[in-house]
């Protein structure tokens, strides 16, 4: 385990979320917020430092990193993030307890989007500690060692155990020979479009506060309102269509528009699983339209609920425009299938990812294929390329953990009184650890929230969301046996002491 | 820059890590999958997976726009191929190497036609430092300055040597010979040396200095030995038909010891009148047989770092006066090194990576300002750089006391017309003068890169 290296990572990630703190602090000010809001800020930015810079003591970024210590890196760096993160939430007092402020902040970086907070809490609060909550999600979304990455000097080597650890998908590969530049570009493209989300909601209507608060919770595929009733408060169509494009556009590969800026058009379309996704929202957007079109009543208003909906909830950003929970048992199903398929991989969206589905099942049909002819030989491909085996494995292997997650989760949560039927425990658990936000019933619905549940069922929801927004396994490795285990050495003073006696012993 | 390698073999590689530290867009074509893997985990680059010689593969990784094509494949003919098809795409350089001897001589004949920038043979170049080492045999390494006018070599102060404990300053009126030590490197911690620096046995320093004012050094430290008169090689590659061919010219009796019949007849046909065994050279009783003890030059150039090694501590233990070992791997050679198990070690991959990061480093600057030669030292921690001194670099005229040079870098030798001199405050730097400059920043580009930040004070 290379300590120095991590040590040295940790601490600019602390150093990075107290700059990025200093931004809600400003907004405090602008907006005049009680001095607690404030102080909750400045103290947290104040241990941010202390620590960062007391770690940082003989740390070295020239060491090596290898897979281990890049995944250790990861899961590390997310959980000291989140734990310093909910602090501003319990100093303002937005929430009863530090458990509450770490499910709210682990739900902003992961870009889940569930809240302990009822509507009217959220409403209350302060503009700078509600701004800090909806900003973790666009720190979340690309992720902050990209970002760390982007802006800070590294040896390079052994970095991309670092980017592959974080950047969710089955494959992750740069975009340009540099790492750092890779990092640039992305969180360049990342900026442009959430910049461009801000003066649309702006033309649109809303104000220049409002529109970052949901450009934040659109870019992240988070879904942190600052409204009660989410997106549901605005009655201005123009809002509810934008916000879904917008979500849509957050749900692609960023690869696609890297490939698109290089005016590669053929390329950047010949996708399969971006057909593959437009598909799934065109067909799902009609079956709910049809489905809910008595319930709702005019045609246009449900086909804008069920598009708004289903673009949200594919890229599991977690917006409502109305409680699905009231929906018909069809339309219902098709938001849990939706839920569990996620976005695609390399964009800032959750979930399961459409490219690992599209993986399991051409490989499922090549199995098929094996039974009938037993010795045919054939390759599972995609966009003419063919996919290597140890991909395929590590998707299945990635499926069975994530399958077992999600079945251990419910069981757990289910031991919880709160939750009244399976419904409501299995939507919450798919909902965190597909980082998505809302899930079905009366709790955990778009309507409700996650603060009546136990404590101890808000920690489980909240490794969930750490585990999906990782992929799962940088943070199961923390707890492998053997990955902290060290050489123990002697200190150079030990070595010099134990020589002097050797040369006393050898005199006599 | 961006450049595009082809082939991920040994050189591939060196190249890869080498070019990529130094901030170049650094893509790595190779048809293993593995190797990529592996690479991409270890250095900032891009991998490609693909025949390099397809025109698909180079457009998608850039050859269109890329500053410069290196084909490191293992066929010669497949690179020149590459380059051929990477000058077509528009590529604007490329290095093909080549080292069939057949080709490379042929290789004047089409050379234009293939648009080839430069072509490599490493199992050359290393012959020819081997051939070097065996002619100087105090030094570890040599290396050639001013064409051939300066030298550096890489020498350890043995146990007892008169160097040992011996403070720089004082190193001059001791010895009455022009000489200049530039780097010393102690328990692989680097330095450039000041005159209050205090040399200790098991030191490797780097000297500078004339042929001939080496050799009167040497003498006066009562270390110089001899060149070799007779040479054993292990094992008959490409590399050792290269050396063959060099000793033949020189006048210096060999025998070549190779496990191969047909590759012996087939050096027996090239060198009649040289000694060629046909058995195994990591056989002790063989080498005894023809004679190890009797020859003053050992060069291990088998295809296995193990055995060269293991023949190489032999043939020092039966107290052969210069000892070559050719060994690829870095990681092996630090090693080796470290425990003074061996004299000379040699890397063909990295004195084709060093040739080839040589002339990257000058195709960034006008010619007329450009790096004249590059030499790593410390496997690759520090550089002697040989500049042209010109009006631009912003030095010349200037007395060497009030040029603020920085802390990581030492004006080693001044040659002016011809005659060298180990530069003291008073000297100036004229253009037309070349400079040798040696430096632990690794990434010298231009002779005006040696003052310190703040410039020169008027």
């Amino acid at each position: 385990m290379n300590f120095r290296s991590i040590r040295y990572v940790l601490s600019r990630i602390m150093l990075a979320e107290a700059a990025f703190m200093a931004i809600p602090l400003v907004v405090c000010f602008i907006y005049r917020d009680p001095l607690w809001d404030i102080l909750s800020f400045v103290i947290t930015i104040a241990a941010l430092v202390a620590c960062g810079l007391l770690i940082s003591i003989k740390a070295s970024r020239d060491g090596e990193i290898f897979a281990r210590d890049g995944l250790a890196i990861v899961s590390l760096s997310w959980i000291v993030m989140s734990l310093f993160g909910a602090v501003p939430f319990s100093i303002a007092g937005a929430t009863s307890n530090y458990v509450d402020s770490l499910f709210e902040t682990v739900s902003g970086f992961t870009t889940t989007g569930a809240s302990v907070l009822p509507g009217e809490v959220i409403e209350s609060l302060g503009q700078g500690i509600l701004f800090w909550r909806s900003f973790t999600h666009w720190i979340g979304g690309m992720g902050v060692l990209v970002f760390v990455m982007a802006i800070l000097p590294m040896s390079g080597a052994g970095n991309m155990h670092i980017m592959r650890a974080e950047v969710p998908g089955p494959e992750v590969g740069k975009l340009v020979s540099k790492i750092s530049k890779t990092a640039k570009i992305l969180y360049g493209i990342y900026l442009a479009i959430t910049l461009a989300e801000t003066v649309v909601l702006m033309i649109c209507g809303m104000n220049l506060y409002d529109a970052l608060i949901h450009s934040f919770g659109t870019a992240g595929t988070g879904g942190f309102s600052n409204r009660a009733a989410s997106i549901g408060y605005y009655t201005n169509p123009a809002i509810h269509v934008s916000i879904s494009i917008f979500m849509l556009i957050f749900g692609v590969n960023f690869n696609v528009y890297y490939l698109i800026l290089l005016r590669q058009f053929k390329k950047a379309f010949d996708n399969l699983e971006l057909k593959v996704y437009f598909a799934i929202v065109g067909v799902s957007t009609a079956i709910v339209t049809a489905n809910i079109i008595r319930q709702v009543g005019s045609f246009g208003e449900s086909l804008n609920l069920s598009f708004f909906q289903v673009s949200s909830l594919i890229t599991t950003t977690g917006y409502s425009t109305t409680n699905f929970d009231t929906w018909p048992n069809l339309s219902k199903a098709i938001v849990i299938l939706l839920m569990f398929f996620g976005a695609t991989a390399g964009s800032t969206g959750g979930g399961f990812k459409l490219s690992r589905i599209i993986i399991l099942v051409k490989s499922a049909i090549r199995e098929m294929k094996k039974l009938v002819h037993p010795h045919a030989v054939s390759s599972v491909r995609i966009d003419k390329k063919t996919v290597d085996e140890d991909t395929i494995h590590g998707t299945f292997v990635y499926f069975v953990v994530y399958a077992s997650v999600l079945l251990v989760s419910f069981f757990l949560l289910s031991a919880d009184p709160v939750s009244e039927d399976p419904t409501t425990s299995f939507t919450a658990v798919l909902s965190c650890l597909n980082n998505i936000g809302p899930g079905l019933g009366k709790i955990v619905g778009p309507a409700g929230n996650f603060g009546t549940f136990h404590f101890l069922s808000k920690i489980l929801l909240t490794v969930d969301m750490l585990l999906g927004r990782l992929e799962i396994f940088p943070v199961l490795m923390l707890f492998a046996p053997g990955m902290w285990k060290r050489r123990r050495s002697m200190s150079k003073a030990r070595l010099a002491k134990i020589y002097a006696e050797d040369d006393k012993r050898l005199g006599e | 820059m961006k450049i595009i390698i082809i082939g991920a073999g040994k050189v591939g590689r060196a190249l890869a890590e080498g070019l990529s530290k130094e901030d170049h867009d650094v893509g790595v074509i190779d048809t293993n999958k593995t190797v990529i893997e592996e690479l991409v985990n270890t250095c900032d680059i891009i991998g490609i997976c693909g025949n390099g010689a397809l025109y698909s593969v180079q457009e998608d990784a850039g050859a269109r726009d890329a500053d410069l094509v290196i084909a490191t494949t293992g066929a010669d003919e497949i690179n020149m191929l590459i380059c051929l098809l990477a000058r077509k795409l528009g590529a604007s350089h490329t290095i093909a190497r080549v080292r069939d001897p057949r080709y490379e001589r042929q290789l004047r004949f089409m050379r234009d036609d293939l648009g080839l920038s430069m072509s490599i043979n490493p199992e050359k170049a290393t012959a020819h430092e081997i051939a070097r080492v065996l002619r100087f045999p105090t030094a570890l390494k040599r290396e050639a300055f001013a064409k051939g006018r300066v030298e550096l070599i890489e020498y350890r102060i043995a146990k007892g040597s008169p160097l040992s404990d011996m403070r720089l300053s004082d190193l001059s009126s001791n010895v009455r010979a022009k000489v200049l030590i530039c780097a010393v490197e102690r328990n692989g911690k680097v330095s450039i040396p000041t005159g209050d620096f205090v040399l200790s046995e098991g030191d490797t320093v780097y000297i500078t200095s004339s042929t001939a004012e080496l050799r009167k050094f040497f003498g006066h430290m009562g270390v110089l030995r001899a060149g070799v008169d007779s040479v054993m090689i292990a094992g008959g590659s490409n590399i050792c038909y290269y050396l063959a061919k060099e000793l033949t010219e020189t006048g210096i009796d060999f025998t070549i010891i190779d496990k191969n019949a047909a590759r012996c007849n087939h050096l027996s046909e090239h060198f009649p009148h040289a000694l060629i065994i046909n058995g195994d050279a990591t056989e002790v009783e063989l080498l005894n047989e023809e004679g190890i003890t009797r020859t003053d030059g050992f060069v291990a150039l088998t295809d296995i770092d193990e055995a060269n090694i293991i023949m190489s501590m032999y043939a020092i233990k039966v107290g052969v006066g210069k000892v070559v070992a050719k060994i690829n791997r870095q990681s092996f050679a630090d090693l080796v090194s470290r425990t003074t198990l061996t004299d000379t070690i040699i890397s063909p991959s990295q004195v084709t990576a060093e040739q080839i990061i040589r002339y990257v480093r000058s195709m960034n600057t006008s010619p007329e300002n450009g790096i004249v030669t590059l030499h790593r030292l410390v496997g690759g921690k520090v550089e002697a750089v040989e500049f042209n001194a010109t009006a631009e670099s912003g030095v010349t005229g200037i007395t060497l006391s009030d040029l603020p040079t920085r802390d990581d870098t030492l004006i080693a030798v001044i040659v002016k017309n011809g005659n060298f001199i180990i530069p003291g405050g008073s000297d100036v730097i004229e253009e037309g003068d070349s400079v040798v400059v040696v430096t632990t920043d690794t990434a010298l580009t231009s002779l005006s890169q040696i003052v310190r930040k703040g410039g020169v004070k008027k």
